[in-house]
């Protein structure tokens, strides 16, 4: 997966902040780290707030090693220290992802949630949930609404909502209360990233029941 | 030809890829080496690391344990981890250093900030024991290499930064600081720095352009 010089829509700076400091949970890490693969922009802006971290560290008062730390420490490297890097076959998504998911989407272990969409929940620690989903294109997603906030990452196809239109990189930050109804584009089903810090809260009355069963 | 040897005060052999300086390097250097009488020496950490990953260099090595573990010690005990801990894991902070210096890229990041990284990730490994995501790997390859203007302009840039913490307000100082100790949530963290990002953001951008043509 290489960069997509078409990415309108980019992440915020708390967000990468909070991701450079290693202060967010591990959902929302996944999607910035998935993101940033495929944005150059979004990744000059990181690196620009880990060098932060790194004046913060220049900065910081010292506190004296215990005595033998630099041998204890030499013993343990090797002589060797040129690690052969791993040769990586092209992947249709991005690396961060494909630790979750493998190569591609053929191997996601999707659950229908209605009307041809589905969901898969991807294994994260506590804090926030990560789940993919694949809404058949021109479809909508049920309308719902949100208790905290939800980052959604566009990884094939697009959808469109009132605010805007989300192709491929774009990510959708949604904030409490914001109410909308994506749906996708004609042409190829659209797979999202879906990451929340709250469980999603459906305002239809058969999604509403479907939700305590498929967690979403 | 071995021009980081005075500045070093000590003598190595460069390696090949650091023999090749970029003229604004040199014309830096010796403007350093003429402000040397009125103030501190520079030191070029990322010449030193270059020699550690292509000579398994000891004494280049050593004077980067000494100025940067006491720093990881204190930037881990800041956030709050007791003293044995945060030793241990300065400890493995520069084992990993020297181990992974080959994914070392100056012109990306200074030392500092690859430091800063590498204990960032040992403070989650420990703290949380959850994964963290991390962006789809990028390097130059075994035919590529960085600019040196790049990453003289790097190593500048983050001193300018490491400058602009120390002369913010107390108040919005201990802010950052607190967020890279770890110690602010998302939520909490504000947008606004109060940093001159905007050179290094664009410095690294380049960089990451003339990667990506490499890569093609």
């Amino acid at each position: 997966m290489t960069t997509t010089s078409t990415i309108r829509h980019h992440l915020t700076d708390p967000l990468l902040i909070a991701y450079a400091a290693g202060n967010l949970p591990e959902a929302f890490g996944l999607a910035i780290a998935t993101h940033v693969s495929m944005c150059d922009d979004c990744r000059a802006r990181l690196c620009a707030f880990e060098a932060v971290g790194g004046a913060v560290v220049e900065s910081c008062e010292t506190v004296a090693m215990s005595e033998g730390s630099l041998e204890a420490v030499m013993a343990r490297t090797s002589a060797k220290n040129r690690a052969s890097a791993p040769t990586l076959a092209r992947s249709t998504v991005p690396s961060p992802l494909s630790d979750y998911i493998g190569r591609d989407f053929s191997a996601v272990k999707w659950r229908p949630l209605g009307m041809g969409v589905r969901q898969a929940i991807l294994k994260t620690g506590p804090g926030a949930s990560a789940r993919l989903l694949y809404i058949p294109a021109g479809q909508a997603m049920p309308d719902h609404g949100h208790r905290g906030m939800e980052l959604t990452l566009v990884l094939q196809g697009a959808f469109s909502d009132a605010e805007d239109r989300f192709g491929p990189g774009d990510v959708e930050i949604a904030a409490e209360d914001l109410k909308h109804t994506p749906i996708a584009e004609s042409g190829v089903p659209c797979i999202c990233l879906a990451v929340t810090d709250a469980p999603l809260r459906f305002t239809g009355l058969i999604p509403r029941l479907l939700q305590p069963l498929f967690r979403i | 030809m071995n021009l980081d040897a005075p500045l070093l005060d000590r003598s190595y052999t460069p390696a090949q890829r650091w023999v090749s300086i970029h003229p604004a390097v040199l014309g830096a250097r010796n403007e350093r080496q003429a402000r040397v009488s009125t103030g501190k020496v520079e030191v070029d950490w990322a010449g030193l690391l270059i020699a550690v990953r292509d000579c398994q260099d000891k004494l280049a090595f050593a004077q980067i344990f000494r100025h940067f573990a006491p720093r990881v010690k204190a930037f881990l005990m800041k956030s709050g981890t007791d003293a044995a801990l945060a030793e241990e894991c300065a400890q493995d902070v520069m084992a990993t250093l020297w181990q992974k210096a080959h994914l070392f890229d100056p012109a990306r990041a200074s030392v500092a900030t690859w430091v800063f990284t590498i204990a960032r990730n040992r403070r989650i490994d420990v703290a949380r024991r959850a994964r963290r995501p991390e962006p789809e790997m990028l390097d130059w390859g075994p035919e590529g290499e960085p600019d040196q203007a790049d990453v003289y302009e790097i190593a500048q840039e983050s001193k300018r930064l490491t400058a602009a913490l120390a002369g913010l307000p107390e108040k919005q100082k201990a802010l950052i600081q607190r967020a890279f100790y770890g110690d602010l949530s998302h939520s909490e963290i504000a947008a606004e720095t109060g940093l001159p990002l905007g050179t290094i953001k664009s410095r690294i951008r380049l960089a990451l352009d003339r990667l990506r043509q490499t890569m093609s």
